[in-house]
Order: C-alpha cells, then sequence, then structure tokens
C-alpha cells in the first residue's frame, strides 16, 4: 500500500486519541493514559540515546590499554552517568510506563487507569528527576558509581552526588505512583467476565512489577535521605569514622536494587508472553505456571540481595542463605525460557520483526540467567565478583533481555500506538544486527571477567586488549542496530501506510478496538476472549 | 596477538584447581542447557514454520511436563549449592598454622607489613607452599583484594579488619588488582604478588634488615602512647594486663564474653567503652585519631608476641576479675 493511499485511508478512520485533541498544551495535561504512555516513551527514548552515548564513550576509551579519549575523572563520570541514566531513567521506567501505561487499561477492557491524575504526575515527577540529573551532568557530573557505595559517596567524592541522588528520589516516586495506579486498576477495573486467570500474561506481568515497585522503592528512598544526611550534616551512618557501617549502606541499597533487577525483566517477560504466542499463532504453553513463575520471581527476588556481598565482608552463614535463594530464584526463570519454547512447538510459526525481537530475547536471556547460576554460587561469586564477568551477565539480562522485548513490544503494538506500520525488512534486519552486536559486544565481557579484568578500570593490564577491541567493535554494530529504528519508526509515524485494527491477528481486548483507539478506548465494549485463543477466530 | 594474553588463567594456589573444577563443570553444564535450548528453538521453527503441512494437534496436560522442569533444575541447582557451599567453607576458613601478613588499603595504594617489620608498597611477597593469612583494612573507602592466579577476593573496609588466605602452589609474580571502585585512580590501584621459595623468601626478608619486626615496633609503641603506663606490669591504675591476651576468652561487663582476636584489640583502642572487661571501669580514653591504621596493626602484633604458648581459650582458664 502506498502511502497516500494510507493518508486517505487514515482520515476516514474514527476519531482517535491522536486527534481527537491537538497542541502542545492538551498533551502537557491529558489525563489519558495512552497519552501519557507516550510522553514517556518520548522522555525513556531520550535518556536512552543519552545513557547509550555515555557507553559509546566508554567503549571508545577502552580500545587501548591506557585510553585514547577520556582522562580518568571523566571516565569514572562516564560509566556512573551511563549507569544512572540507564538504571533509573530507562530500563525501570521503560515497559511499565510506556507499554505498560499504553495497553494494561486496554487489556482488560477500562477507560483508563484508576488515578488518571496521579498517572500525569508519575510523568512529571519522572521528568523533575531527569532534569536534576542532567543538570549535575551539566556541573561537571558525578563519579560515584551508579551504586553510590560508602563511604565514597558520602565523605570522599567531590562530584555532584546531592543533585543525583535528589534526580533518583524523586524519579523513585514516580515509580511508586505507577506501581500504586497499575496494582488499583487491575484489582477494581477489570471489565466483567475478566477473571484474574484470563488475564494476559503480560497484565499479571504488570500486577507484579507494580508491587516490587511499590515496596522496594520507598527503601532506596531512605537510603538516598541518609546518604544525604550523612554528606550534607556529617550524621553518622555509614562511615566508620563517624561511627557508621558501610556495609549497611550495601543491605539497605541492595534490598531495593536487587527487586530492581526484576523491576526491569518482569515486564519485559510479560511482553515476550504476548509476541511468542501471536506469531506461534497458538496458545501460550502453561499459562498458569507462567503466571505463578511471575509471583515467584517477584516475592524470592525480594530474598536474594545478599548475592552481591558474597566478598563484602558478610558473613559465611549469610553467604549461604543468599547463595540457596538465589537458586531458588532461578527456577520460574528456567520454568519460563522453557514454557517460551515449547509454546514454539506445534504452532504456525511466522517471523516478523517483533517474534524476532522475542526469540533473540529468550536466547540472550537464557545465556544472562545461566551466568547468573555461576555467581549465585559463592566460590565462582568470589573469584568473578566485580569483574567485566558480572557486566556481561547483567547486560545479557538487561540490554539482550529488558532492551531486546521492549523493542520487540514497541514493534509488536506500534501499530495499535500509532496506526501505521513500519517497514518489516528493515524492522527484521534491526533485529538480527541487534542479536549479532551485542553478543559480539557482551560476549568477550564474559571472558575477559574469567580472565579478571575488573569492571570500573579507565586503564587496564595489556593481555586485555584483544577482548576489549571485539568488544568495542560489537558496541559499533548495537549502536547502529538501535539508531535504524529510531529512523524506520520516525519515518512511519508520518508516513506508514494504514495498519488496520488487528494486523497480526492476535487476541487480546486491544486488538478489537480501532488503531490508534478513541480517547475513550472501545467505541464498542470489547467482548472478553482468552488472551491467547488462538485455535478461535479474532472477535 | 599480544604475547602476554592467555585464555587459560593460571592456577596457582592450593584451592583454585577445586574452583576451577566447579567452573569448568558449571561452564560445560549451562552450555550443554543453552545450546539444548537452543538446538529445540531451531527444530520447531522450523518444523512448524506457517505454511508447511504437519500435524497441529496439540496434547493435553501439560503438568506432568511442567513439574520435570520444574524440579529437574531445582536438583541441579541444589546439588552445585552444596558443591558451592564446601568450597566456600574452605576459602572462607584458614588453616590455624597460617602465617599473618597486615595489608593496609588506601586511595591508591596497598601497604603490606610482614610480621618482621618488612614493609612494602603494591607488592607482596609470599613463600611457596606456605598458607598465609591477610588482615587487611583500609584507611578511607572500601578497596578489594583481587588475585585472580589465586581465584581470592575480599573486600578491605575501613574502621574493620577483614581476612583472606591463600596457600601459593606456583612460583612467579601474578597481578593484583583493586575490584572495588575507590575513586581516581582505582584502576592504577595494582600490583605484583611474587612467589618465592622459602628460602629465597626468608633471605629476602633479611635483606631488609634494617626494620624492626612488627612486634619490636609494637612495643615501642606500647611505651610511647603510654599504653604501659596503666597496663604494664608495675602500673598502679586498674587496667586488665594484657601479657598473653590474643586468642584467649575475655569476660565483659555487660555479661557476655569475646574472644580476644584482632578486632577486638582495635575496637578496645579505638572504642575502649565498646566492650569493657569485667571487674574494671571505663576509665580508658580512646585512641582514635592518634593511631595510625599501620599502628594498629603493629600494636596488635606486640599483643600477639606476648603469646608464649598456644592457648585454648576456655573459660575456666580465666579468673572472674578477667585477669590470668
Amino acid at each position: 500500500m502506498v502511502a497516500i493511499d494510507a493518508d486517505t485511508h487514515l482520515d476516514a478512520t474514527p476519531p482517535n486519541f491522536l486527534n481527537q485533541e491537538t497542541g502542545l498544551w492538551s498533551w502537557l495535561t491529558t489525563h489519558d493514559h495512552k497519552r501519557i504512555g507516550i510522553l514517556y516513551a518520548i522522555g525513556i527514548t531520550f535518556f536512552f540515546f543519552l545513557g547509550g552515548a555515555a557507553a559509546t564513550l566508554i567503549r571508545l576509551h577502552l580500545i587501548t590499554p591506557n585510553g585514547v579519549l577520556l582522562d580518568t575523572e571523566t571516565y569514572n563520570k562516564a560509566f556512573t552517568f551511563h549507569g544512572v541514566v540507564m538504571v533509573w531513567f530507562f530500563l525501570i521506567p521503560s515497559i511499565p510506563a510506556t507499554l505498560g501505561n499504553f495497553l494494561l487499561p486496554l487489556m482488560i477492557g477500562a477507560r483508563d487507569v484508576a488515578f488518571p491524575k496521579l498517572n500525569l504526575a508519575s510523568w512529571y515527577l519522572y521528568i523533575i528527576g531527569g532534569l536534576f540529573t542532567i543538570c549535575a551532568l551539566l556541573m561537571g557530573g558525578v563519579d560515584t558509581g551508579w551504586t553510590f557505595y560508602t563511604p565514597f559517596s558520602t565523605m570522599f567524592s567531590n562530584s555532584n552526588v546531592f543533585l543525583v541522588i535528589v534526580g533518583v528520589f524523586v524519579t523513585g516516586f514516580s515509580t511508586i505512583f505507577t506501581g500504586l495506579n497499575f496494582i488499583v486498576t487491575v484489582h477494581n477495573l477489570r471489565m466483567p467476565g475478566m477473571k484474574w486467570f484470563k488475564l494476559p500474561l503480560f497484565v499479571w506481568a504488570m500486577y507484579a512489577v507494580s508491587i516490587v515497585m511499590v515496596l522496594a522503592t520507598p527503601v532506596l528512598a531512605m537510603t538516598l535521605a541518609l546518604i544525604g544526611l550523612e554528606r550534607g550534616l556529617g550524621v553518622g551512618v555509614f562511615d566508620p569514622a563517624l561511627g557508621g557501617d558501610p556495609l549497611l549502606f550495601q543491605h539497605l541499597f541492595w534490598f531495593y536494587s536487587h527487586p530492581a533487577v526484576y523491576i526491569m525483566i518482569l515486564p519485559a517477560m510479560g511482553v515476550i508472553s504476548e509476541i511468542i504466542p501471536c506469531f506461534a499463532k497458538r496458545d501460550i504453553f502453561g499459562y498458569r505456571f507462567m503466571v505463578y513463575a511471575l509471583v515467584a520471581i517477584a516475592v524470592i527476588g525480594f530474598l536474594v540481595w545478599g548475592h552481591h556481598m558474597f566478598v563484602a565482608g558478610m558473613s559465611v552463614y549469610a553467604g549461604l542463605v543468599f547463595s540457596i535463594l538465589s537458586f531458588l530464584v532461578a527456577v520460574p526463570s528456567a520454568i519460563k525460557v522453557f514454557n517460551w519454547t515449547a509454546t514454539l512447538h506445534k504452532g504456525t510459526i511466522s517471523f516478523e520483526a517483533p517474534m524476532l525481537y522475542a526469540l533473540g530475547f529468550v536466547g540472550l536471556f537464557m545465556l544472562g540467567g545461566l551466568t547468573g547460576l555461576m555467581l549465585a554460587a559463592p566460590a565462582l561469586d568470589v573469584p568473578l565478583h566485580d569483574t567485566y564477568f558480572v557486566i556481561a551477565h547483567f547486560h545479557y539480562v538487561m540490554v539482550g533481555g529488558s532492551v531486546m522485548a521492549y523493542l520487540g513490544g514497541i514493534h509488536y503494538w506500534w501499530p495499535k500506538i500509532t496506526g501505521r506500520l513500519y517497514n518489516e525488512a528493515l524492522a527484521k534486519f534491526s533485529a538480527i544486527l541487534m542479536f549479532c552486536g551485542f553478543n559480539l559486544t557482551f560476549f568477550p565481557q564474559y571472558v575477559l571477567g574469567y580472565e579478571g579484568m575488573p569492571r570500573r578500570y579507565a586503564h587496564y593490564a595489556p593481555q586485555f586488549q584483544v577482548l576489549n577491541v571485539l568488544s568495542s567493535a560489537g558496541a559499533s554494530i548495537l549502536a547502529l542496530s538501535y539508531l535504524l529504528p529510531l529512523a524506520y519508526l520516525g519515518w512511519s509515524l508520518f508516513r506508514g501506510a494504514a495498519a488496520g485494527n488487528n494486523p497480526w491477528n492476535a487476541r487480546g481486548l486491544e486488538w478489537q478496538t480501532t488503531s490508534p483507539p478513541p480517547t475513550e478506548n472501545f467505541y464498542k465494549p470489547p467482548v472478553v476472549q482468552d488472551a491467547y485463543a488462538y485455535d478461535q477466530p479474532a472477535l | 596477538m599480544n604475547e602476554q594474553f592467555h585464555l587459560l588463567l593460571p592456577s596457582a594456589s592450593s584451592l583454585s584447581g577445586r574452583i576451577d573444577a566447579l567452573w569448568w563443570t558449571m561452564v560445560l553444564l549451562c552450555s550443554a542447557v543453552a545450546i539444548g535450548v537452543f538446538i529445540v528453538m531451531w527444530v520447531f521453527c522450523i518444523r512448524y514454520r506457517r505454511g508447511r503441512q504437519i500435524d497441529r494437534t496439540l496434547s493435553r496436560g501439560t503438568t506432568p511436563i511442567e513439574l520435570t522442569w520444574t524440579l529437574v533444575p531445582l536438583v541441579i541447582f541444589i546439588g552445585v549449592f552444596g558443591w558451592s557451599l564446601f568450597l566456600y567453607a574452605r576459602e572462607k576458613n584458614p588453616p590455624a598454622d597460617a602465617q599473618t601478613i597486615y595489608v593496609v588499603a588506601k586511595q591508591w595504594m596497598w601497604k603490606v607489613q610482614h610480621p618482621n617489620g618488612t614493609r612494602e608498597i603494591n607488592q607482596l611477597h609470599v613463600p611457596l607452599d606456605v598458607p598465609i593469612r591477610l588482615t587487611m583494612t583500609s584507611q578511607d573507602v572500601i578497596h578489594s583484594f583481587y588475585v585472580p592466579a589465586f581465584r581470592v577476593k575480599q573486600d578491605v573496609l575501613p574502621g574493620r579488619y577483614t581476612q583472606l588466605w591463600f596457600e601459593a602452589t606456583q612460583l612467579g609474580s601474578f597481578p593484583l588488582f583493586c575490584t572495588q571502585y575507590c575513586g581516581l585512580d582505582h584502576s592504577r590501584m595494582g600490583g605484583q604478588v611474587t612467589v618465592m621459595r622459602p628460602e629465597d623468601y626468608a633471605r629476602w626478608l633479611r635483606g631488609d634488615g634494617g626494620n624492626a619486626t612488627l612486634a619490636t615496633r609494637g612495643a615501642a609503641l606500647f611505651r610511647s602512647l603510654g599504653c604501659s603506663g596503666c597496663h604494664g606490669a608495675n602500673a598502679s591504675v586498674h587496667a586488665p594486663d594484657l601479657d598473653g591476651i590474643y586468642g584467649r576468652m575475655v569476660h565483659l561487663s555487660d555479661g557476655s564474653s569475646v574472644i580476644a582476636d584482632d578486632v577486638y584489640m582495635r575496637d578496645s583502642i579505638l572504642l575502649p567503652d565498646k566492650q569493657v572487661v569485667a571487674g574494671f571501669d571505663p576509665i580508658m580514653p580512646s585512641f582514635q585519631d592518634q593511631v595510625s591504621e599501620d599502628d594498629l596493626l603493629a600494636l596488635i602484633a606486640y599483643l600477639k608476641s606476648t603469646r608464649t604458648q598456644p592457648v585454648s581459650a576456655t573459660a575456666s582458664e580465666i579468673t572472674k576479675n578477667g585477669r590470668h
């Protein structure tokens, strides 16, 4: 279909949330969950490329052992900025605040989330937090690492720690509000007939992640406030010179930050559980086990934080308990990988771009998860801890996992969100390019970690150079594969062919309404159908 | 390719071979699972691709399959956990006859003190086939002592002692890294561990003959800081006698008791009110900010040296008032 046809076709469609109101002010004051989702998408895309720029500097710098690009101080600030931005301003809001906001009410047949104004307030808090962080960058940056380990962050760093912790503190409240909103929405706004075990797994994932957000994020807020107290007023909490305990900080920080890892991966699991059945055209394998696994990960995920501290000076007995719990949390993740694979069995599989992202996700998430098992064993964590092995492990889970799933979800629901199609060939190409670039960037880092290269090193021993050069080469491919979607999706936004209401012939309530949906979400009430009823015709 | 590039890390300590055995088992196991799942995915994707005529009738009842791939991984995980735990316990418990070397970390160097008083910076010389215990502390932020060839790593914290032990089994020099981000020159905070034959090590220690031993230096500090004024044999002040204190059980005024180890002695010097010995008044002043980390270690070495024979730290040997 050519673009001109598409435009006439779009003009003929009924009014939708994009054109029912116009003008910047209508966007900045909107209470529509779909528009807020798009506001978030703009915000996180901006921060993704900002954090990506820092990553590019890091990988360029590490091409030679003594660094080619940055002085040591700038290097330290670059990896700190990369971590802070990617964790709090991209990964944590990525799927929940964009796709979650857009889809959660649609999927349960609701008009909006439970608290639309609070939803808008979340976005403003996110932006205010982001401004503090950018302000810190403009004033010279911060050099503590995203983990803010004490007493370095409280008593020794001479950088803009305050601005960044205020930024993260404020953004934390946007996470809490989103979580609260989703929990109430899922409990109260499901349409008649939408029972708990009829919910799409994406909704279950949003529900599970919201509980983690609401319970874990306040602990981060307290921890950051304590850093502020010690740094600003000299109240001894973490610095032994003031009578504090530096390990207390690590316990508090990881009590939030390990569940935060699940805040990043649970939504990704939800997205993949929608995409794979749709392109395999069959019911998800073991729906109930998939639900139990999501909930189990959310719950056990709260009890494993100590595996970040096996060499920190914690007792052997604490190490023992955290180790076995970390192995336990791997069981539900394994179940999910096996169930996604089994969903392919006897399917009718086609390989559109979202499916390629989803298959890539399963592979990369599995490699990230399996190496997590090695780190859960204290005897192996001792040599591997704080080396590039850990860097590779969590990038496999968060970039290979969460980012692939986010992009898969964006491609999958793009026709619903914008009403337009994108260039399928380019989309497939960039999904494959991303998979290859990712592996070339991060697989060598596993080997580097085994060889003993510590993380956060601006200079390294010459024997590590070969692998670093490979990794940097991969990063250039990866960067290209992230820029490509920006181009063809941007083009589709204005020139893409009309998508129709259900281009993938998918199930789920969101496909029963028009694309893009009207502000009220549905012109006529949707009919509840099993989310994965691919043996029945779409409604 | 760089001539220093080795794909296999040297295995140079008594435990590194055992840790490698677990490591390579895990590498094989994880590779097998990953390759297995990849093959199954490929096969399904090809067999059940759209447009291919094939039987697609779904079988009913997935629970037995689900339970299989829940319980089998669980059993394997528990096995790996047990194996790892066994090794971790060995890593964490130094042999009783281990020789102690003291390490003080600061931004951005490693300061090492051998018991005979020899000091070095960013270098650690150790004898071959002798268990070495490092007692470590930091003057400022958290650092981490990491020798990849020995597969050992331990964070080094301000305000407390952490320990690490190894027994080097291969001669040569091995890189030492700081692995806990500690500020500007974190990546320059490294050095070498040099493993020597015991006789060469002894010669190397003697070569630095100008130094008093750590204990002798500690004894001098014990007098110059005024410790002996109260704790000495002829002191008039009512203070615990410290002869042979190290490793003994000490009863405290709150009714509890502790073993007098490095941490206890450090705390008693810096925070004397924290653990008061039963039968004594809390009259000792704090030596915080008056004793450097290096001097503290020398004092502790001196107190250790006053122990004449190995003690079995039983409460019965200690009289009610904390003296013996």
